[in-house]
C-alpha cells in the first residue's frame, strides 16, 4: 500500500510575475508504509517545495498528492487533519521555539490536536526521549538552549504529534560532525521502533548512505533518480554531473574495484569498507 | 502569500528609467506631482496622463504589477472620488433628498480619482525602478543641506536604508515560521478575533527573537568592519548627473509648458 503517491506533481513560485519560477516539475512518486527513503539533490533542486506539498503547506500549481489513496485537498478544510498525518520538521526548525519552556513548546502539537492533558504530558515525555532530550532540560526555557538542543526540542515537537509520516528537511545542517552523527543515529532508532514512515531531505550524501532505504535524487525541480540506496550509488558519475558529492569512501573503493581488487560495488561508509578490506588483507595474508 | 505585496518593490530591469540618476528621479517624479495637480482642464490632465503612460510603458515593466500596486489603493481613490461628486456648487443636475449632484461635483469626482491614480503610477516608477539603497543614497544627497541645521541625514539615511533592506528579509522570515507553526497544526484562518490575535504568539515571539538576534549581528559587523558615522565616509558608487537625466528634465519642462498653455488657452474645468 502507497502511503504517498504523486501525479504530475508541480509547483510555480510567483506564477504571474516576473520573478515566476518553476520550483517542482511533474512528479510522479510513490513512497510505501514503512519505507524510509532519502531526498537528495542540489541546492534550489526543489526538495523543500515538494515537501512542504507533501503535508499540505502549499498547494501544488497542478497534480494531485494523495495520502492513504485519498486526494489531500479533496477538501480544504479538512487540510490540517493531513498536517498531524504527515509532520514536517522544517530546515533550521530552531527558529519557531516560542514557548516559556521546552515542554510546553513540544506540546503546541498535540495540544492543536485536541487531545487531553494525559495524553499530552505522554507523547511530550516520549517524543524528547526519541528526540535525545534530557529530562531536566524540559522545564528550561527554550532559549536557554544549546544550538544542537534547540533542534532537538522542534524536532521532538513534530514527533509529539505522531505522525503517520515523519518528514525532516535537512535537520543535520550547521550540526558539527559529532551531533550530525547522533542525530542521525536517532532518527534512524525512531524509524525501528516505530515503524513509521520517514522521508530524510538532505544535500549530504553521506547522511543519507547509512540510513535511507530508498533515495530520490532531484534535480532542477524533476525526479532524476528513485531508486534503492546501493543502485543509485553506484551511478556515481550522473550524481556528480548534478553537483552531488559522492561519499569519498564510495569513490575510492569503486577505483580500487576498477583497478582489479575483488571487492563488491556500492560500498557506502567507511565501516563497510574497512570490514572489505580486512577480509581482502585477509584472504590475501598481508 | 505576504510576498505579493508590491507597493515599494525594486524590479530590477535596464530601460532608459532604470538608468537615470536616482536623485533625478525623485525631482522629476516631485515636480510630475506637482503638473499633476495643476491641471485645470480636462486637456491639461490627458497630457500629463499620456506622459505618465509612456513612462510607464518605457520601463518595460509588465503593467499588471501596475495594476496591483493600484489594486492596493483602489477603495481610497473610489472612496475620495465618492465623497468629491457630492461637493460642487453650481445648479443641481440631479436631486434626490438632501443629495445634490452638479456638474461640478462629476468634474471633481472624476479629476480627483484620475489625479490620485497617477499620483500612485508615477510613484510607483520611482519604486519599481530604483533599488533601495539607490534610493536612500540620493535622499541623503538630497538631504545632505540639511546637515548645517544639526540633522544626522546620513545616520537618518542609513537606519533608513537597513531598514528597507530587511522588509523582505522579515516577510520572508514570517512566512516562514507560520508555515513552521502551521505544520504543528496551529489555526490561522479561522476563529473570532481574540483567537486569531492569540494565533499570532506562536509567530510573533519568534519573528522578534530573530529581528534582535540580527540586529545584534548586524551591529557586530558593521563595527567590525569600522563604521563610525557619516564623517569623512567615501562612497564605492558616486552618482553623476548625465545626458539621460538632463534629456528626462526637459521632457519634464516641454510638459510643464504643454499644462501651463492648456490651462491658460482652455477653459478650465475645476476650481
Ligand atoms: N518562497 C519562494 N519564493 C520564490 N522562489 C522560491 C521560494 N522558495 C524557493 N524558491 C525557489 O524554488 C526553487 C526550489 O527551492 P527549494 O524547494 O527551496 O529547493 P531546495 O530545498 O532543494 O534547496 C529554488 O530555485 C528557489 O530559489
Ligand atoms: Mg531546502
Amino acid at each position: 500500500m502507497n502511503i504517498i503517491e504523486t501525479e504530475n506533481l508541480s509547483f510555480v513560485y510567483g506564477l504571474g510575475t516576473p520573478f515566476e519560477k518553476k520550483a517542482n516539475d511533474k512528479l510522479n512518486i510513490k513512497i510505501e508504509e514503512g519505507e524510509f527513503v532519502g531526498i537528495i539533490g542540489h541546492t534550489g533542486s526543489g526538495k523543500s517545495t515538494l515537501v512542504q506539498m507533501l503535508n499540505g503547506l502549499i498547494k501544488p500549481t497542478s497534480g494531485t498528492v494523495r495520502l492513504n489513496g485519498e486526494d489531500i485537498w479533496a477538501s480544504p478544510q479538512d487540510i490540517r487533519k493531513v498536517r498531524f498525518k504527515v509532520g514536517l520538521v522544517f530546515q533550521y526548525p530552531e527558529y519557531q521555539l516560542f514557548e516559556e519552556t521546552v515542554e510546553k513548546d513540544i506540546a503546541f502539537g498535540p495540544g492543536n490536536m485536541g487531545l487531553s492533558e494525559a495524553e499530552i504530558k505522554d507523547r511530550v515525555r516520549s517524543a524528547a526521549r526519541f528526540a535525545g532530550l534530557k529530562d531536566e532540560l524540559l522545564q528550561k526555557s527554550p532559549f536557554d538552549l544549546s544550538g544542537g538542543e534547540k533542534r532537538r526540542a522542534a524536532i521532538a515537537g513534530v514527533i509529539a504529534m505522531d505522525p503517520d509520516v515523519l518528514i525532516l528537511d535537512e535537520p543535520t545542517a550547521g550540526l558539527d560532525p559529532a551531533g550530525r552523527d547522533v542525530l542521525l543515529a536517532q532518527i534512524r532508532q525512531y524509524h525501528k521502533e516505530r515503524k513509521n514512515t520517514v522521508l530524510l531531505v538532505s544535500h549530504s550524501m553521506e547522511d543519507i548512505a547509512r540510513t535511507a532505504d530508498r533515495i530520490l535524487v532531484m534535480n532542477k525541480g524533476r525526479a532524476a533518480m528513485f531508486d534503492d540506496t546501493k543502485a543509485v550509488f553506484s551511478r556515481g558519475e550522473e550524481l556528480e554531473k548534478m553537483g552531488l558529492r559522492v561519499p569519498q569512501v564510495t569513490k575510492i573503493m569503486s577505483r580500487l574495484q576498477n583497478m582489479g581488487y575483488n571487492l563488491p560495488s556500492g560500498i557506502l561508509t567507511v565501516e563497510q569498507a574497512a570490514n572489505e578490506l580486512q577480509a581482502l588483507f585477509d584472504k590475501n595474508n598481508f | 502569500m505576504l510576498k505579493d505585496v508590491t507597493l515599494g518593490q525594486f524590479l530590477p530591469g535596464d530601460s532608459p528609467v532604470h538608468r537615470l540618476d536616482p536623485r533625478a528621479k525623485i525631482l522629476l517624479l516631485i515636480a510630475v506631482i506637482v503638473f499633476i495637480f495643476i491641471t485645470g482642464n480636462y486637456a491639461s490632465l490627458a497630457l500629463v496622463a499620456v506622459f505618465v503612460f509612456a513612462v510607464i510603458l518605457s520601463t518595460k515593466i509588465s503593467l499588471k504589477m501596475y495594476l496591483k500596486s493600484m489594486k492596493m489603493i483602489l477603495f481610497i481613490v473610489l472612496f475620495t472620488g465618492l465623497i468629491n461628486l457630492f461637493y460642487g456648487r453650481g445648479e443641481p443636475i440631479f436631486e434626490l433628498g438632501f443629495i445634490k449632484i452638479t456638474e461640478a461635483g462629476i468634474n471633481n469626482a472624476i479629476f480627483v480619482s484620475i489625479r490620485i491614480a497617477l499620483l500612485i503610477l508615477a510613484s510607483s516608477v520611482l519604486t519599481f525602478t530604483t533599488s533601495p539603497t539607490d534610493l536612500t543614497d540620493a535622499i541623503e544627497r538630497l538631504l545632505k543641506p540639511l546637515t548645517v541645521f544639526h540633522i544626522k541625514v546620513h545616520e537618518v539615511a542609513m537606519m533608513m536604508t537597513i531598514a528597507l533592506r530587511f522588509v523582505p528579509t522579515l516577510l520572508e522570515e514570517t512566512d516562514k515560521i507560520m508555515s513552521a507553526q502551521k505544520a504543528r497544526g496551529a489555526d490561522m484562518d479561522s476563529g473570532n478575533l481574540i483567537k486569531r490575535v492569540k494565533a499570532l504568539i506562536p509567530v510573533l515571539i519568534p519573528l522578534f527573537v530573530s529581528a534582535f538576534r540580527r540586529a545584534i549581528d548586524l551591529a557586530t559587523a558593521m563595527e567590525c568592519r569600522c563604521y563610525r558615522g557619516g564623517n569623512g565616509r567615501t562612497r564605492m558608487k558616486t552618482l553623476h548627473y548625465g545626458k539621460i537625466d538632463l534629456c528626462a528634465s526637459i521632457i519634464c519642462l516641454l510638459l510643464l509648458t504643454g499644462v501651463i498653455l492648456c490651462n491658460i488657452f482652455l477653459p478650465a474645468t475645476v476650481r
